[in-house]
């Protein structure tokens, strides 16, 4: 079993942070290997930046996401770039304040206001940690627990508690977002 | 915080970061260096975690400068390393050759991108190989590994110090874009359950010292500076005492031996992974990120029912020739997979000297090798 992750946003979101705190999840935290590769220009802030993740139930021996099944997406640039890549099977979890969709975009799309939710929380730098709480949720790859202590182990001592709360507001909007899709 | 020398337990760590705690579970305590993608993670490792363990960092003017800082610091006798990528381990060559005949353990490590000149800075490639072999001038013994994953970024610094201390030489360690910035599990040992190899040092009469004077193993026992022994030390040719002697005959014996070092001892030095390699029409002999994909090619190929194995170099230098030799004559094909425009194809050519087909499979730097492509050419192979 392989499975594809890709986050894509721009630098200084911490969409490096988000895809190692993804492997760690599946490497440390669940029983599986990871393999996080990251790319990035030749500028560090604010230019295009993604993390990719393999995440196999086996040694890895080809490290490169080739077609993502889980795409996270926080910035149009991203969005703009990385198109062609997503697949009617696609898991897309998008901000929905930072990346505007075409009507009719294909995959299976969860949107979540990641930053609006940061900034309430009193720190915008948190939104990638609200994402990979709702990624969680959504997504289903591996454990709370594990993925909450990958969140946990992370980040700095001192912030442990926000990034708590903000994990915590992602992974309950995905829960949210999928009682409302059992219902329909 | 202050972590110890040896981060027992597992991590989900970087390959840069990985190659940087072997080296200092190997008792690293002096780095210098230069930053520079995609070896600049190795230094700021290196910059965080050697003032927790009293050792020491500089950043220096150059990579002349880290490569001559880190020869100074060996022969005082702190075991040093430096990293680098291919414009800074272009300007490391001299200083290399002179660690060759100062016989300086060290350890050097080039996470290799895009060449030549500045190159594709932020992308893979394998195109300093032969560099690694021949890049100082004159000829001087060499060992080099190539790591396919941050474990063994881990492991390999480990083992790098460990050959540099025993055969007093330069060791380098030829990683690459992608498994420097890889991050993956590393599992990092008790400090008690580590192999470590110290060099070997003088303790007889000071006054009767002779720097180059080896034993039955070619390796001569080093005095430390500021030790009492009296060292001198020139990149000249030199003779037992350390003095230039400058003629045929002291070339013929110093830089015989500094050569037989590593030729004499090469069946304990080489490491290579042997997969499928018994009952094989087609061989892949690959090396690096390159041989962690010619894994999976190998085994889509066997499940297609073709023999096909795999010869995975964990040093490359010095090169497995009998092994590959005798291999080769009971293969078909011997399939070479780099990113680059042809290196270690070549030795594996002179090696192989026609006893069986050699095929590059090229790749170009600044794409990952897929195994798909891999196979096909394996299949082809067979044909």
């Amino acid at each position: 079993m392989r499975t594809e992750v890709k986050l894509s946003g721009f630098g200084g979101q911490g969409i490096i942070l988000g895809g190692y705190i993804v492997g760690k999840a599946a490497a440390i935290y669940s029983d599986m290997h990871a393999a996080m590769i990251q790319s990035y220009g030749p500028e560090a802030r604010g230019g295009a930046c993604s993390s990719e993740v393999v995440i196999e139930d086996r040694m890895i021996s080809y490290p490169s996401v080739e077609k993502p099944d889980i795409f996270v997406l926080m910035s149009q640039e991203a969005y703009e770039l990385s198109k062609p890549l997503i697949k009617e099977e696609t898991k897309v979890l998008v901000d929905e304040d930072l990346v505007e969709l075409d009507e009719g975009q294909v995959g299976h799309i969860s949107a979540i206001p990641s930053l609006k939710f940061a900034e309430d929380l009193g720190r915008k730098i948190v939104a990638n940690i609200v994402m990979l709480g709702f990624f969680t949720s959504v997504t289903e790859l591996f454990t709370k627990d594990a993925m909450k202590e990958a969140v946990l182990s992370t980040v700095p001592e001192h912030t442990r508690e926000l990034n708590e709360k903000a994990f915590e507001k992602g992974y309950d909007h995905g829960l949210q977002l999928k009682k409302g899709r059992n219902a329909e | 915080m202050t972590r110890p020398k040896v981060l027992t337990g597992t991590h989900f760590m970087h390959g840069d970061f990985a190659v940087a705690e072997g080296g200092l579970a190997a008792g690293c305590k002096f780095f210098a260096g230069y930053p520079i993608t995609p070896a600049t993670e190795v230094a700021e490792r290196m910059a965080g975690r050697l003032p927790e363990i009293g050792g020491v960092y500089i950043q220096m003017e150059d990579e002349l400068g880290s490569m001559a800082a880190i020869l100074g610091a060996s022969c005082a006798g702190v075991k040093s390393m430096t990293s680098t990528s291919g414009p800074g381990f272009s300007l490391m060559q001299e200083n290399i050759g002179l660690g060759a005949v100062l016989e300086v353990p060290c350890v050097v490590v080039d996470v290799q991108r895009g060449g030549p000149s500045t190159g594709l800075p932020t992308s893979v490639s394998q195109q300093d190989m032969m560099q690694a072999k021949w890049g100082s001038h004159g000829d001087y013994p060499i060992v080099a590994y190539s790591p396919a994953s941050p474990q063994e970024c881990f492991d390999i610094a480990i083992k790098a110090f460990n050959t540099a201390e025993k055969y007093r030489t330069p060791v380098l360690v030829m990683s690459d874009e992608v498994v420097g910035h890889m991050t993956e599990r590393v599992t990092i040992p008790e400090e008690s359950a580590i192999k470590i190899v110290e060099r070997k040092l003088y303790d007889g009469d000071p006054d009767k010292y002779l720097p180059y004077r080896a034993d039955e193993d070619l390796i001569p026992p080093m005095a430390l500076a500021g030790d009492g022994c009296k060292v001198h030390m020139t990149g000249l040719i030199h003779d037992e005492g350390g003095r230039p002697l400058l003629n045929a005959e002291t070339e013929a014996k110093l830089v015989g031996r500094l050569l037989d070092k590593v030729v004499k001892h090469a069946e304990a030095i080489m490491e290579y992974e042997k997969i499928g390699t018994e009952d094989a029409d087609v061989i892949v002999v690959a090396y690096g990120i390159t041989g962690r994909i010619a894994n999976r090619a190998v085994e889509l190929a066997r499940k297609e029912g073709i023999k096909a194995g795999l010869v995975r170099l964990i040093t490359v230098w010095p090169f497995p020739v009998d092994y590959i030799r005798k291999l080769s004559e009971n293969v078909k094909t011997i399939l070479v997979p780099e990113i680059n425009f042809g290196q270690i194809v070549l030795e594996v050519e002179r090696v192989v000297g026609g006893r069986a087909t050699v095929e590059q499979v090229t790749y170009i730097p600044g794409t990952l090798p897929d195994p798909y492509s891999m196979l096909k050419r394996i299949r082809e192979a067979v044909k």
